[in-house]
């Protein structure tokens, strides 16, 4: 439909021009006042705190933000709930423990003169611990959501919820077992702040964020099938398993991708695609791409909100105590929505 | 853009079961089934619940794989043939259509198109076309822009009949076309999966009300514990003994007078 093409092309733009908004107006706010006219025109300190620290900390949120509400949305086709989340279904829980063994095994080698410890706990390491974390996590909580044959989102929810307890448990044990000074560093990376990565670091978590989000993008019309069920996918010609393994794969890709940079932000991806969703309707093939812009745009502003909010303590602050703020009442206002009739059938 | 290839010949009869077997873990659903239908035939299958029909409907759409025998449709085997190629042929409407996601009714139906189109499902002037035929057959222009979940049941099941032609099949499926339906609606979907087959589908509707299927059915085709127990003319097949001892109830026997159609009523006994 060209009006279909005409909201693509609106959601995308305003998705940009959100993204660019945000950018800007975080770079403009922090601890520091600076002048954005000033550091363009080259004057220290202002140029080197606006482009070697706030817009690269701007970019790195909007990386994040944009792999988890991507994943998000998918995960919400998948289930059929627009309950899933990266973060309630466990995924982010299980890239949370995969990136925190590789950073123990680091811990444990590091002591060793091969230098292996420092390679192992470097980026691209805990980055593939924390991907294959989110695939396992992802295949075990849509095994595990079955009854019968038959998937049923409640189920994997609840599987999920009880996952993330038991990887929160791991990770207690965890930090108990390394050094003091490895544990505070696990701590500050799961807690989910945006924190100033090495320019590799990101630049790997960048490259696997886009990869995955495109991969969605390009399934986009395939999740609008797997809303429809199974049965139904199927006999409208969708090789159902094949493309649940792939939506799979990059929902968790995206997913390990944003833990490995910011560890636990929560419920960007439950908020995102349902407010997107009011706004652009149910066709993914612009509620993806609108959602992944505006995920970034949002986690930008949510991490400038932290970074605010959390002047007068003099503290770092972490961008997923504000979304967990704002998510947990979210995500009941939804279950409330849900059982009052709209939501699943 | 290039006309549609020419229609080849399909096989008849067009679906065709061979000695099928299925069963759910230990409980067995269909036993040694052979059934065929053809094109421009409109085939009920009736049974009592749990008798196998819903399964026999996803042995042909290959949504199942028999254990035992063999499934045919347009010549394919169902169920190991790519799903698009099978979904180009053969269409499900299915019993209870799920509406998780609000779609309108133009885009659901669009999704009919899916097996034709390529990776981000770009419409072309062959699925716009198929769609506003579909709407236009189906009684659903005025609710083109609609989105389902403020549809009433009748609408949304024609809104899935809907999508099942835009598919251009050349099978369709029917699960239950009319439960859940009011009288006026029944007989629309009644009405509705006739004019497909007297258009040249071959139609094969799972349905449980014995006199929509006597006086629509070309064929009905009993199952009883996954079992055919009786094929034929609806007349012929539906005699006061055989539903007696099938459904396991008495009922009344009789004949519209305007049609010759068999009318089955249940004896309900009345308590005083």
């Amino acid at each position: 439909m060209s009006s279909r093409r005409m909201r693509l092309g609106l959601a995308l733009a305003a998705g940009l021009l959100a993204v660019l908004g945000a950018v800007a107006a975080s770079s403009s706010v922090g601890a520091q006042p600076i002048s954005i006219s000033a550091a363009l025109a080259g004057v220290e300190p202002d140029r080197s705190i606006l482009l070697g620290l706030r817009v690269p900390r701007a970019l790195l949120a909007a990386v994040v933000g944009c792999g988890l509400a991507a994943a998000g949305t998918a995960l919400q086709a998948l289930l059929r709930n627009p309950l899933a989340e990266p973060f309630v279904l466990g995924v982010s829980g299980g890239a949370a423990l995969g990136g925190s063994l590789v950073l123990l095994a680091a811990a444990s080698l590091g002591g060793l003169p091969t230098g292996a410890g420092a390679v192992l706990g470097g980026a691209p390491p805990v980055a593939a611990g924390a991907v294959a974390g989110a695939l396992l996590a992802t295949v075990l909580v849509f095994g595990l959501g079955r009854i019968g044959d038959r998937l049923v989102p409640e189920a994997a929810l609840l599987v999920g919820i009880v996952f993330n307890s038991f990887v929160a448990g791991v990770i207690t044990l965890l930090k108990m077992l390394v050094p003091p000074e490895q544990a505070s560093r696990l701590t500050y990376w799961l807690v989910g702040a945006i924190g100033y990565e090495s320019g590799a670091t990101a630049a790997l978590g960048a490259t696997l964020v886009a990869l995955a989000v495109g991969a969605l993008v390009a399934l986009s019309a395939r999740l609008n099938l797997l809303t429809l069920g199974d049965e139904e996918a199927a006999s409208l010609g969708l090789d159902v398993r094949r493309v649940r393994a792939l939506v799979f794969f990059a929902a968790s890709a995206a997913t390990g991708a944003a833990v490995a940079l910011a560890g636990m932000v929560g419920f960007v991806g439950l908020i995102v695609p349902h407010i997107v969703r009011r706004v652009v309707g149910p066709d993914h093939r612009v509620l993806v791409p609108a959602a992944a812009l505006f995920g970034a745009a949002f986690l930008v502003l949510a991490d400038a909100l932290a970074r605010l909010a959390f002047r007068p303590l003099g503290t770092e602050p972490p961008v997923g105590a504000v979304t967990a703020f704002l998510g947990g009442p979210f995500f009941l206002w939804q279950l409330r929505r849900a059982r009052g009739g709209e939501g699943s059938a | 853009m290039t006309a549609p290839a020419p229609e080849p010949r399909w096989p008849d009869p067009i679906v065709e079961a061979r000695g099928a077997s299925f069963a759910y873990g230990a409980a067995p659903a269909l036993r040694d089934v052979s059934f065929s239908a053809r094109a421009g035939e409109f085939v009920g299958l009736l049974g009592p619940n749990g008798a196998g029909k819903s399964t026999l409907v996803r042995l042909v759409a290959g949504l199942l794989a028999p254990a035992a025998g063999t499934v045919r449709l347009a010549g394919l085997d169902p169920f190991a043939a790519p799903r698009r190629t099978v979904a180009r042929v053969c269409a499900l409407v299915p019993q209870e259509p799920r509406i998780a996601w609000p779609f309108t009714v133009r885009e659901a139906v669009m999704m009919g198109r899916a097996p034709r189109q390529g990776l981000l499902a770009m419409p072309s002037r062959f699925d716009r076309g198929a769609v506003e035929g579909a709407l236009a057959a189906c009684d659903l222009v005025h609710l083109a822009d609609r989105r389902l979940d403020a549809l009433s049941g009748g609408e949304r099941r024609r809104v899935f009949f809907a999508r099942a032609l835009a598919q251009e099949p050349r099978v369709l499926l029917l699960d239950e076309p009319t439960a859940f339906l009011d009288l006026g609606h029944q007989v629309a979907a009644m009405h509705m999966a006739t004019v497909a087959a007297r258009g040249g589908l071959c139609v094969v509707a799972v349905l449980h009300d014995l006199n929509l299927a006597a006086a629509a059915c070309d064929r009905v085709v009993v199952l009883s514990g996954g079992r055919v127990v009786a094929e034929g003319a609806p007349a012929a097949v539906l005699t006061a003994d055989r539903v007696r001892e099938v459904w396991g109830v008495p009922v009344w026997r009789g004949e519209n007078g305007a049609t010759g159609a068999a009318v089955v009523l249940p004896a309900l006994e009345r308590t005083p």
